[in-house]
């Protein structure tokens, strides 16, 4: 699988500038401006990303979220719930590094074949940093009216937790 | 909305430290987030600047077309508002297909060209519009396939089979999207 990904990147750039060549494309030049514009995009993008990494940071960086789960704990292992999934789950909208080193510290405790573990890996693979893509998106085109964007991914992010919770008891019991 | 978060994000930790936390820490991590987000940056660069390069070559010799020709059934009945020959079609799909590969920062570029082709067409260039917000939809609700780095991390710590979460996480992503768009499609309803 991960040789499929890993030739699909040199096959795509191989077709593109072949195609390019073959409809008679001033190819470089071409490549220049698109470029060019890249480089707008990512200065768009630049005070985006700092605002929210410097929030996010901010807010992780507080301990909350341990607190909170470590009052929740009682509560979690009467539902069987592992501990360590809950703090994921409420990270992983905002943060993919600060998810996966709590999905690398599950692995380490519990081992990546336990169920905390699939779960976890599940987790991982099946949502995405919804509030930060968001941001970095909206943040681009100067949108800042979002409608119901954010609930709605939240809301499949939230679905995507409990069906990987029943999947994985199911699949692996 | 993003306004209210962000500054949530903020009063809740710096109260929060405040009150029980280090404040010694929170200095540094005010001080240092700044260029954590310019690292960030930087490494989304060469990426963002190399593939807006490559897809204005794709997108002029015809390409970015054929693609977005060959998805162009399905992608018009998720996008209804959008033109049939609008451009952001094929970026979607350039999108999509990246992130289903597990090529996340070959598939950002694609995602904020998108989004820059829906803003062209954008009434309000202050409100996201439909087109948008089922984009990202589908976008954040994980189209991933092969979430190549969980698998290496299972890999790392052992794990006796690292692909056994391929296709839990296929029917996982498959349950958040569908119900992120059928809740996205009643509400886009709702307000017409």
């Amino acid at each position: 699988m991960s040789t499929i990904s890993k030739i699909i990147i040199p096959l795509f750039v191989l077709f593109v500038v072949f195609y390019g060549m073959k409809k008679k494309v001033l190819i470089y030049d071409t490549f220049l401006d698109g470029a060019k514009e890249g480089l707008v995009t990512a200065f768009h993008i630049f005070p985006s990303i700092i605002a929210m990494v410097f929030a996010i940071n901010v807010f992780l960086n507080s301990g909350i979220l341990e607190t909170f789960f470590q009052i929740l704990s009682p509560v979690l292992s009467f539902f069987q719930i592992p501990l360590s999934i809950l703090p994921m789950a409420f990270v992983r909208p905002i943060s993919g590094t600060a998810s996966l080193a709590i999905m690398n510290d599950i692995f380490i405790k519990l081992g990546p074949d336990s169920f905390a573990g699939r779960l976890a890996s599940v987790i991982q693979g099946c949502t995405d940093t919804t509030i930060y893509v968001l941001a970095l998106y909206f943040g681009s085109i100067k949108i800042n009216k979002t409608r119901h964007a954010l609930s709605t991914g939240l809301f499949a992010d939230f679905v995507g937790i409990v069906a990987s919770f029943l999947i994985v008891s199911f699949l692996f019991g | 909305m993003i306004n209210k978060i962000w500054g949530l994000f903020i009063l809740i930790g710096i109260v929060f430290t405040l009150l029980f936390g280090e404040v010694s820490n929170l200095n540094d991590t005010i001080l240092t987030s700044a260029s954590g987000g310019v690292k960030m940056v930087l490494e989304l660069l060469p990426i963002l600047v190399l593939w807006s390069g490559l897809m204005k070559i794709a997108e002029k010799s015809g390409v970015l077309e054929s693609i977005s020709k060959v998805f162009r059934p399905l992608l018009g009945k998720l996008f209804p508002s959008l033109k049939r020959d609008s451009k952001a079609l094929g970026y979607i799909t350039s999108n999509i297909v990246a992130n289903a590969l597990g090529l996340g920062s070959a598939a950002t570029p694609f995602g904020l060209k998108a989004m820059e082709e829906m803003q062209k067409e954008n009434q309000d260039k202050k409100v996201a519009s439909d087109g948008m917000i089922t984009f990202l939809v589908l976008n954040t609700s994980g189209v991933t396939i092969i979430p190549t780095t969980v698998i290496a991390l299972r890999l790392m710590h052992g794990s006796a089979n690292p692909e056994e979460i391929i296709l839990p996480a296929i029917l996982a992503t498959l349950c958040s999207s569908v119900a992120g768009l059928t809740l996205d499609y009643f509400r886009r309803r709702k307000r017409k």
